[in-house]
């Protein structure tokens, strides 16, 4: 019973790892789209190019950073959903759904 | 976001009944879909706070995303911000960007654990996790965390729901005739109604019918548009094309039109990001700016609490999807709308620059009853201007862009013309409604004698140009020489006639503006005409733009509702039942809950009909105070265990008081009573701390300032106070952990109030 416990707490502890992880990348990615390439480098990516008459920078400011948060959300919620649904998978394999309740104790 | 809404919208929706049908078919749609939100409401009514709180926490995702987007998108969203980015250009891009990319910070670092925790409202959180040591959870009467968080939630929500219910006030009194505090009675009667019979429930559903609405108002004039003036049905595409050969025969992309039109007549470019060529915000104050919307919308009471009415945390997930989904709709388009728009303003072939009287297109005519555009030919030449020169003098306002669009007839830019001339007495605009240049003429402050001098001055001819060709025999140069002489003599005289007619004609106009401009007219065509007037641009029937305002009053009200139950919950649950009176029936705490949103309607309105100066400033308040305060103490009740009570509440307030005290020391004139006060306590305005005296941050920005201050301040803290206490950390425990599976023990299919633990 107190190893299966432990196990649980282990595969707790795995899955909040697995989602600060998840979560650093995708906040990673929302600040170097949304604030870098919409705001702090947007007059490089203007000089850089442009897409149909449309400068990158400002491209990014006004359309591809709100795609992009669409898009990170989405991830997540599918990233999210399936680590939830793994560590329900491992818990079960203990054998003791009861833990899953007191598990940090 | 009410600082968005123009102070003229009154003038521009009651100028709309000089249309045709334009009054029959807004009442149409407006009893149409107000009739749709009541059925809803009494289809959806609730007996429970559970209902009442939180629709009884079993709205679909899909359903609560479209409810969360109606929520968020106001009427100033829905009616100016495309206009704002019209004028604005890329800068405009931090509006798009805040509001868009708070939802990121909140799907990922609050909605799913705030959903696991399980509880009703913002200051629920705040309270439980930064409960003072020493108090019982459950018996926290002196939990100064939660009154503070309180607090915080009732003053964000109250300066913004005033807002919506004043912006409800004057689209009904615009286009019903009625005065604007009947209109704020009309709203807050179908806002009571809703909210109090249906409570969370009966708004949630309503919202999902009042997204439908304001979208499809909003999509509909955009495609149009875009169709006519680029061939892309989708208005985003149609940003990134040329514009079709019937509007341009040279077809050139239309930023790229844009930005040199914009440079042409003296704005700053529609695209370049920062520099002489653009708008007044530098690299620092967007960023600034762009956070503290971001932080703030993340932080916003109303926005987080919809993630409490779903089902699951898998569900809380995806319902923020949904939600950003349904939101950039209209975000995306939002772009494509204000540069369309602006197209049709700027441009000289398809806009109004450099048109004759008889070359003006129908929408403008439209407009032009409204005094929301009008053009006043100052210089008399019978073209129109519109430009970024506000001087009276035709001048050479960006001599660095002749060297980039290279040089071209029109380099000088002359004095703009096109004005708002909607809050002059109404005598005065009929008459320049009805011929501006006599206006013009009659007010220029110039004396007959003068007017005499133009006309005889006007009639003297230049002298021919005779000359001959320089001889090439040396006895023809005297005589060449001579005539050489009499000519320049001649051209100089009649050149120092022409400047006097110039010096007149300048005073002329100068006095004539200045004039103008102190009966209250306005420098720049009003910026909310841009979503009213994508329509006619158009060319689509009245009845769009019928629908279009009944799709602004959906994105008013859901805002409002929204709003209102925020005000609602933290009054009902979490002053009155976890602080006043913590053995309140489920019976009590309902009829309390219903009191309270009665009487937070009826205040809201109150302030909608005689708004308080501060609610002008709500964007710099509400979005800064949100940032400086939730964002950091969730964030990090959330991530470390360790953070204790003392440096979070330190946190919070150091955070707020700086934000406040500086959003104060700028809007002082608004914020504080009069001019006078502002003097009095602050100095003169523009010296002293009347300027942007952190860092030249604006206003808007310095919630992003306030809230790095609280993470210092209370993660510097943190060492030297007492941790979390055990109960607390397990609760941190707890809301990380995963949700259980369902149908096993430890599932939480939804807060259960009746039988949760009140901790």
């Amino acid at each position: 019973m107190s190893v299966s416990a432990d196990r649980v707490s282990q595969a707790k502890q795995r899955y909040w790892r697995r989602n600060v992880t998840l979560m650093v990348c995708l906040l990673a990615i929302w600040a170097f789209v949304g604030l870098g390439c919409g705001i702090l480098f947007a007059d490089k990516l203007n000089e850089a190019g442009s897409i149909g008459g449309v400068p990158l920078g400002f491209w990014f400011a006004q359309q591809g950073s709100i795609i992009t948060f669409v898009v990170l959300i989405l991830i997540y919620a599918i990233a999210m959903n399936r680590l939830d649904d793994k560590y329900h998978r491992e818990v079960k394999s203990e054998g003791d759904a009861a833990d899953t309740e007191g598990g940090d104790a | 976001m009410i600082d968005l809404l123009s102070p003229a919208l009154p003038e521009t929706l009651a100028g709309l009944f000089g249309m045709t049908n334009l009054k029959t078919w807004t009442v149409v749609f407006v009893i149409l879909t107000f009739g749709l939100y009541l059925g809803i409401a009494w289809w959806s009514r609730v007996s429970d706070t559970k209902g009442f709180f939180i629709a009884g926490g079993g709205v679909p995702a899909p359903a609560n995303g479209m409810a969360t987007a109606a929520d968020w998108m106001s009427a100033a969203s829905f009616i100016s911000m495309a206009g704002l980015v019209s004028g604005m250009g890329f800068a405009g891009g931090v509006y798009l960007m805040g509001w868009t990319g708070g939802y990121v910070l909140l799907a990922l670092l609050l909605a799913p654990y705030l959903r696991k925790f399980g509880h009703f409202t913002v200051p629920d959180f705040i309270g439980d996790r930064y409960a003072p040591r020493s108090l019982d959870a459950s018996a926290n009467k002196l939990n100064y965390a939660r009154l503070i968080a309180l607090f915080c939630a009732i003053f964000v929500s109250f300066t913004y729901v005033v807002g919506q219910m004043k912006g409800v006030g004057v689209v009904f009194s615009g286009f019903l005739g009625v005065t604007p505090a009947t209109g704020v009675f009309i709203g807050m009667a179908i806002v009571f109604v809703y909210a109090v019979f249906g409570g969370m429930k009966g708004i949630t559903w309503t919202q999902v019918a009042q997204f439908w609405v304001l979208i499809t108002a909003f999509l509909i004039p955009a495609i149009a548009i875009s169709l006519k003036l680029t061939g892309q049905a989708i208005p985003s595409v149609g940003l990134a094309s040329p514009v079709l050969e019937s509007v341009d025969p040279a077809r050139p992309y239309l930023l790229d039109k844009l930005s040199s039109l914009n440079q042409q007549f003296g704005f700053g470019s529609y695209t370049n990001a920062y520099g002489e060529n653009a708008g007044k915000w530098n690299r620092l104050n967007v960023f600034c700016v762009c956070l503290a919307l971001m932080a703030g919308t993340a932080g916003l009471p109303h926005v987080i609490v919809r993630f409490y009415t779903v089902k699951s945390v898998k569900a809380a997930r995806w319902s923020a999807f949904w939600a950003l989904g349904f939101i950039s709709l209209l975000y995306l388009t939002a772009p494509s709308v204000a540069a369309f728009a602006r197209y049709y303003m700027v441009d000289d072939i398809a806009g109004l620059n450099g048109k004759t009287a008889e070359e003006l297109p129908q929408w403008y005519h439209d407009w032009n009853k409204t005094g929301l555009i009008a053009w006043v030919d100052f210089d008399g030449d019978g073209k129109l201007a519109f430009t970024n020169n506000l001087t009276d003098q035709t001048i050479d306002i960006t001599p660095s862009d002749r060297l980039l669009f290279g040089s071209t007839p029109r380099d000088l830019v002359p004095p703009n013309e096109l004005m708002r001339i909607g809050k002059v007495p109404a005598s005065i605009r009929d008459e320049l409604l009805a011929n501006p240049s006599a206006w013009v003429t009659a007010n220029g402050g110039l004396s007959q004698a003068e007017f005499d001098e133009i006309e005889q001055s006007q009639s003297k001819p230049w002298p021919p140009h005779t000359v001959p060709a320089h001889p090439a025999s040396p006895e023809e140069l005297p005589a060449y020489e001579a005539t050489k002489q009499a000519y320049e003599t001649a051209y100089k005289e009649r050149e120092e006639i022409e400047q006097r007619i110039i010096q007149l004609k300048t005073k002329q106009v100068a006095t004539a503006k200045a004039k103008l401009l102190e009966l209250g007219a306005a420098h720049h065509p009003d910026r909310d005409i841009i979503v009213l007037a994508t329509p006619q641009m158009a060319q689509l029937a009245d009845w769009v733009v019928a629908f279009v305002i009944a799709g602004g009053l959906a994105a008013a009200l859901s805002t409002a509702s929204g709003l209102l139950l925020v005000i609602s919950s933290s009054v009902a649950h979490d002053l009155y039942y976890k602080v006043m009176n913590p053995q309140a029936s489920e019976k009590q705490r309902l009829l309390v809950g219903r009191v309270a949103i009665g009487v937070a309607v009826c205040i809201a309105g109150y302030f909608g009909i005689n708004p308080p100066g501060f609610v002008g400033e709500v964007v710099a308040f509400a979005f800064g105070l949100a940032a400086a305060s939730f964002f950091p103490a969730i964030v990090l009740g959330i991530f470390t265990k360790r953070v204790g009570t003392v440096p979070a509440v330190a946190g919070m307030l150091v955070g707020i008081t700086f934000t406040a005290f500086y959003i104060v020391t700028q809007k002082a004139d608004v914020i504080l009573l009069n001019a006078e006060v502002a003097e009095a306590i602050f100095g003169p305005k523009g010296q002293g701390l009347r300027v942007p005296w952190f860092f030249g941050i604006d206003a808007q920005g310095i919630g992003t300032v306030g809230m790095v201050i609280n993470f210092i301040v209370t993660l510097s803290l943190t060492p030297f106070c007492k941790p979390a206490s055990p109960a607390v950390q397990e609760l941190v425990e707890s809301v990380r952990e995963p949700e259980a599976a369902p149908g096993t023990p430890g599932s939480t299919p939804a807060p259960h109030i009746e039988n949760a633990p009140a901790h």
